[in-house]
């Protein structure tokens, strides 16, 4: 570049630091995090019970389910798509497992089996069924608003036929384990909560999945012509959805020791889509932040243990939580700059 | 222009502008004056202070002081409606219309004539048939606006902006997505606006244009106007050195590129052999060869199939037949990833649309090809990737305050060099440039085609597509020319020339598409 | 150069493909009335399944047809199935006083709740998505609260049970109501500029802007549009069910939004209408109307867990088909 003669080295300026400019350089999840900290204060020091470990521990099992669908929801979503299908494939996992484990026609040392299998076997078939809305998406260049949308309207009837529309007890201790269990006393769920979150997290900063996945989002023409290959990215953040969303729903039923598909999953899209965009992964794609949706996720969540814990009333509460929202979307667009 | 009516005479007096935005002075000072019925051309790097200026005249930006006298009174529009309503109109880059709306309602887009309250179809379609027939075009206004080419839907923007009254129309980059036989069309209609005393503000870096059809030029740098002259006092040279700052001996004697002349010999064997390439209707019969070391100029009118032949020979899009020669293979690349797993870059015309990934950074838009090779089992290996942006960052002169900056941030010219650099990591052995330059000042425009120079120097096959003849035939080693899908002419390095090249583009337009009158 | 060379266009796409892509619903709809028809006989044929059939669409329609003004704009609205549920229980608590307070309340309800969503969508370019999904949880919240998390009956002495139960001859009322929703919905869409300019905001929001369309405002309309028909079809809810229970209507904005898309307005704006999506509800209606008989037939043991599958896979085969439709016009535009 020697002809032209312009200089080798750019000198880098500081950025000049004012608390405007502070407000812009701080995260996405900045402003989320801080309230939750805050909430917490606050909780810590006016709800009985706050701080103790049973009360944590009830919490974030309640998140967990929460959190892991979120964290796929946000894969999805930093490729521009979106996935209203999570709740009903909860339901349908929620619907084969048991199935499965209760079917009582496996051989001996039944157990051993059964509900390895059933654990198994529920979480593929949801993963397929993500897939198939990766096909919609991908193959067939369906919205996927639409595409999801297919099965947010026919999966929970494929779980209630499954089940006859029945709610169905069970009482299966292994499979219980799912939802019980204590290993090193910390809850299984919020373990595999923060198992996924980790990973979800280093996978999306460090790999270069991660960074595909972003870049589809970002511009998928320029991502294509760059060599990314958008289309299996797209199926690969379906099937992770579907995958997540059907070990939510295996949590789910463990945890109530039973399973009713009317119920299982209800409104898990809006919970998840919610904590995405609070905790600062924008909807439109190609900005993400696994961290920033466990944040929102619990924010969101610790905001209605705080109204629910001090007598405010389900509909007040649901009020209080719908304009928390909005105002933590508010503000992260007034800090983005409003694009 | 005569100085007895000073006041009746200028349309437009912009004196003393200054606008600043947070973190930096686009106006320091400008000054701009359109006399009534005047083609006014504004030239300028990007950077340079136009757009800001003309959104100061529509309405889009309120400056933070000067004078802006409008047909005679003082103006401050704060909002582009008041700014039409006074008389304004804008006409952008992008064409800003409703593909899905017909013609007739696109023109008459929130003015639609109504009896009763409620829309009055006939008189509308009316009306619109009327307008347009003004700028002597006829068309069918029912139809959808999406039915028709670009050219057409860019008139039918100027004709919008003509039927709202308009006494000033700023137009912005009009000829960009325009071929030679469109432009023309476009200068007869904006001459007849001349006829019938509208003012034009026309902006554009075709440098070439201007005389054809401007008054006056306006050259702005740096937030400031810095000349104002009649067009035809002016030559390509001093305009050059006006928006360059520079003295007239400092610009470069071999033509305005920054291409040098060539001394290179390419080698006999072929790198790449596009044969027959044929795609959809667009692509019929193209062919290409390129050397190692070798640029090969793709020269054509828009709609000849250039960037289609691009998208083919990288994988982008599949061929309907013809072969492709390339390293041993002979088939089509699959997709663009097998392309650059090969030794190929595309870099495209249209960097916003196919280019950057706006909010990723400078780093990773720069390494984003090249993520195969810098991933170890999945993970991405960030020493290696920040040594590979550091040296590009040099080698280029990409100007970025720091690697992470998202690249959106950068202007246009720093864009396209973090762009080239994504294939020049790659060390590639054959680079197709879709129109590389365009959309970026002077200076850089001249660096990257020193660049591309270097580049062949070194053994790089380099196949750049270009809509402007000047850097076709200075830069090129040897030129193919397509028209209407097909090759139509080659020329080796002596050859060359741009009138060769024109008629070349020509040629085989007026056989294949008999004009009734010339039957014979 | 000289004289202006004449202008030409690409090829328009071939006229029965560009209406099959606009009328399939309608033509659907024929097909499958015709089908009905042919079929069941009698009973299928009786005013009182007709009218029936008619009368339970009618809040789907309703709110089918305020989101289609939304999503014509290139919006949504996911919060219609909560505001008719506040709207019931609203009209419920309204009910003592007659039809017309009752009825009024609920619109009015429903008005105010789309303002919020407008103004906020318009003002402060917050995502459509993420402001109606908060305003969902936001109405139901309201909801609980308006009825203390219990079901409300409704007064029947009041007359206010009338807008849903009574009949004009043998024409149920709120068929009548629906109807003229939508003859007036179009009449907006087609000859109003507030209609044309929809499309255009949907096709391209900044150009319309430059253009000089009042964005914004229009904007805020049409979320109070579908405010005041998901109201509307609150009162009327609430009327057939004797009762207004914050639990209605959940799920109804996402089978809304499949009925515009069987009707073939696209959902990213800029094209479609308002009497396809009449087209689409009628014809998700008469499909169940008519699986309802082919059970009763015998033909196959479908229990009712069935009518969500078979949603799902109805909106899956349309939406596939249309995604071949466009696909064949723009290889067509080559």
């Amino acid at each position: 570049m020697s002809t032209t003669g312009t200089t080798a080295t750019v000198p880098r300026p500081r950025p000049g630091f004012t608390p405007a400019s502070a407000f812009r350089i701080a995260g996405p999840t900045t402003g989320a995090a801080g309230a939750l900290i805050l909430l917490s204060i606050y909780n810590a020091f006016f709800t009985t019970n706050f701080l103790t470990l049973a009360t944590l521990r009830v919490n974030l099992t309640q998140v967990s389910t929460i959190v892991l669908v979120a964290v796929g929801m946000t894969f999805v979503i930093a490729t521009g798509g979106i996935d209203l299908s999570v709740g009903s494939l909860m339901a349908i996992s929620g619907a084969i497992a048991p199935l499965i484990f209760l079917s009582h026609q496996w051989p001996l040392g039944s157990d051993w089996i059964a509900v390895p299998v059933a654990i198994v076997v529920a979480i593929l078939v949801t993963g397929l069924f993500g897939l198939f809305n990766g096909v919609l998406v991908t193959r067939f260049e369906i919205q996927p608003i639409v595409a999801t949308l297919v099965l947010f309207l026919g999966g929970r009837g494929i779980a209630k036929a499954l089940l006859h529309g029945e709610l169905r007890h069970f009482k299966e201790p292994h499979f219980d384990y799912i939802g019980t269990g204590r290993p090193f006393g910390i809850p299984v769920q919020v373990l595999l909560m923060l198992i996924v979150v980790a990973v979800a997290a280093w996978a999306m900063r460090s790999t270069s999945f991660g960074r595909y996945v972003l870049a589809t989002g970002g511009n998928e023409n320029a991502a294509r012509l760059a060599g990314v290959p958008v289309n299996r990215i797209r199926l690969v953040v379906y099937a992770i959805s579907g995958l997540l969303a059907g070990l939510a729903g295996l949590i789910v039923i463990s945890l109530n020791s039973s399973t009713d598909p009317n119920l299982v999953g209800i409104n898990m899209e809006l919970n998840a889509i919610a904590a995405a965009a609070v905790g600062g992964t924008v909807l439109t794609g190609g900005r993400a932040t696994v961290v920033g949706t466990l944040v929102g996720a619990v924010l969101v969540h610790q905001l209605r243990y705080t109204l629910i814990s001090h007598g405010v009333a389900d509909g007040t509460t649901r009020m209080v939580t719908a304009a928390a929202i909005l105002g933590a979307v508010l503000l992260q667009q007034a800090r983005r700059g409003g694009d | 222009m005569s100085d007895a009516e000073p006041q009746q005479a200028s349309l437009l007096t912009m004196e003393n502008i200054v606008k600043a935005f947070p973190g930096s002075v686009a106006l320091d000072n400008a000054s701009l004056s359109v006399a009534r019925g005047e083609i006014h051309a504004i030239v300028g790097q990007n950077g340079a202070g136009k757009s800001t200026m003309m959104k100061i005249v529509n309405g889009a930006y309120r400056r933070n002081s000067g004078t802006l006298l409008f047909d005679g009174r003082p103006a401050d529009f704060v909002s582009p409606l008041q700014a039409q309503a006074a008389g304004v109109s804008t006409i952008y880059q992008e064409i800003n219309l409703v593909p899905y709306r017909s013609v007739a309602e696109n023109i008459l887009m929130g003015r639609e004539p109504r009896r009763f309250g409620l829309i009055n179809w006939p008189a509308m379609n009316r009306r619109a048939g009327e307008i347009l027939g003004r700028l002597n075009i006829h068309i069918d206004v029912r139809q959808p606006l999406m039915n028709y080419n670009v050219a057409l839907q860019q008139m039918v923007a100027i004709a919008r902006a003509v039927s709202v009254d308009a006494k000033l129309v700023i137009m912005d980059e009009p000829t960009s997505s325009l071929d030679e036989r469109e432009v023309s069309t476009l200068f007869d209609v904006i001459r007849s606006l001349k006829a019938s005393g509208v003012s034009v503000i026309y902006i554009s870096h075709r440098l070439d244009e201007l005389p054809q059809i401007a008054d006056r030029i306006t050259v702005m740098r740096d937030g400031r106007t810095v000349a104002v002259r009649d067009a035809k006092d002016l030559t390509k040279l001093e305009l050059i050195a006006l928006m360059l700052g520079k003295d007239l001996g400092d610009v470069r004697s071999t033509g305005a590129t920054g291409f040098a002349r060539s001394t290179r010999q390419e080698d006999g064997e072929a790198l790449l052999t596009a044969r027959h390439m044929q795609r959809g209707r667009v692509l019929k019969d193209a062919s290409v060869t390129v050397r190692p070391g070798e640029i090969v100029g793709l020269a054509g009118l828009l709609g000849s199939g250039r960037t289609e032949l691009a998208r083919v020979i990288f994988g982008a899009d599949a061929p309907d037949s013809g072969e492709l020669t390339y390293g041993g293979r002979t088939s089509a690349f699959a997709n663009p990833a097998d392309a650059i797993a090969a030794g190929i870059g595309l870099c495209s015309e249209d960097r916003k649309a196919e280019g950057i990934i706006p909010y990723l950074s400078v780093r990773e838009n720069l390494t984003l090809a090249a993520l195969p090779v810098l991933t170890r089992h999945g993970v991405v290996d960030t020493a290696r990737q920040r040594e590979i942006v550091d040296r590009f960052i040099d080698r280029l002169g990409i100007k970025t305050s720091n690697p992470d900056q998202p690249i959106r941030e950068l202007s246009g010219g720093n864009q396209q060099k973090v762009l080239l650099a994504r294939w020049l990591c790659l060390n590639p052995k054959l680079l197709i440039l879709d129109e590389p330059t365009r959309g970026i000042d002077v200076g850089a425009k001249a660096e990257i085609q020193a660049l591309i120079d270097e580049l062949a120097d070194a053994g790089l096959g380099v196949l750049m597509i270009s809509s402007e003849l000047e850097e076709i035939a200075e830069g090129s080693d040897h030129v193919t020319v397509l028209s209407d899908g097909r090759t139509v002419a080659e020329f080796d390095r002596g050859q060359i020339s741009q009138p060769a090249i024109i008629q070349a583009m020509a040629h085989i337009e007026t056989i294949a598409t008999p004009d009734p009158a010339e039957v014979a | 150069m000289a004289a202006t060379a004449p202008v030409v266009a690409n090829r328009p796409s071939p006229r029965w493909m560009l209406l099959l892509q606009q009328q399939g619903a309608t033509f659907a709809l024929i097909a499958v009335a015709i089908l009905g028809l042919a079929r069941y006989g009698e009973n299928f044929r009786s005013s009182f399944n007709i009218w029936e059939m008619l009368r339970n669409n009618t809040y789907y329609g309703l709110i089918a047809l305020g989101m289609t003004f939304v999503i014509m704009t290139g919006g949504i609205d996911l919060s219609v199935g909560a505001v008719a549920a506040l709207a019931a229980v609203t009209a419920a608590r309204l009910s003592p006083h007659g039809i017309w307070v009752g009825t009024l309340g609920a619109i009015g309800i429903g008005i105010l709740v789309g303002l919020i969503n407008g103004t906020i969508i318009a003002r402060f370019k917050v995502q459509p998505f993420i402001v109606t999904l908060a305003m969902l949880l936001g109405c139901r919240g309201a909801a609980l609260n308006l009825s203390h998390n219990a079901n409300v009956s409704v007064d029947f002495r009041s007359g206010f049970i009338d807008i849903g139960q009574r009949n004009i001859g043998p024409v149920p009322l709120p068929v009548i109501i629906t109807v003229v929703a939508y003859i007036l919905g179009s009449i907006l869409f087609n000859f109003t500029r507030f209609g044309r300019h929809l499309l255009a905001i949907g096709g391209g929001e900044e150009a319309s802007r430059l253009a000089g369309l009042p964005v914004d405002r229009t904007k805020v309309v049409v979320y109070a549009i579908s405010g005041a028909c998901a109201g509307l079809a609150g009162a009327i809810l609430a009327s057939l069910a004797y009762t207004g229970s914050p639990n209605f209507a959940i799920g109804w904005e996402l089978s809304a939004i499949a009925a515009v898309i069987v009707g073939g307005t696209l959902l990213t704006g800029g094209r479609g209408s308002v009497g396809t999506t009449l087209s689409g509800v009628l014809l998700l209606g008469l499909i169940f109307n008519e699986l309802n008989f082919e059970r009763a037939k015998g033909t196959f043991e479908l229990t009712q867990y069935w009518e969500e599958i078979i949603r799902g896979a109805f909106l899956l085969l349309v939406v596939l088909l249309q995604a071949r439709l466009s696909r064949s016009q723009r290889t067509n535009r080559m």
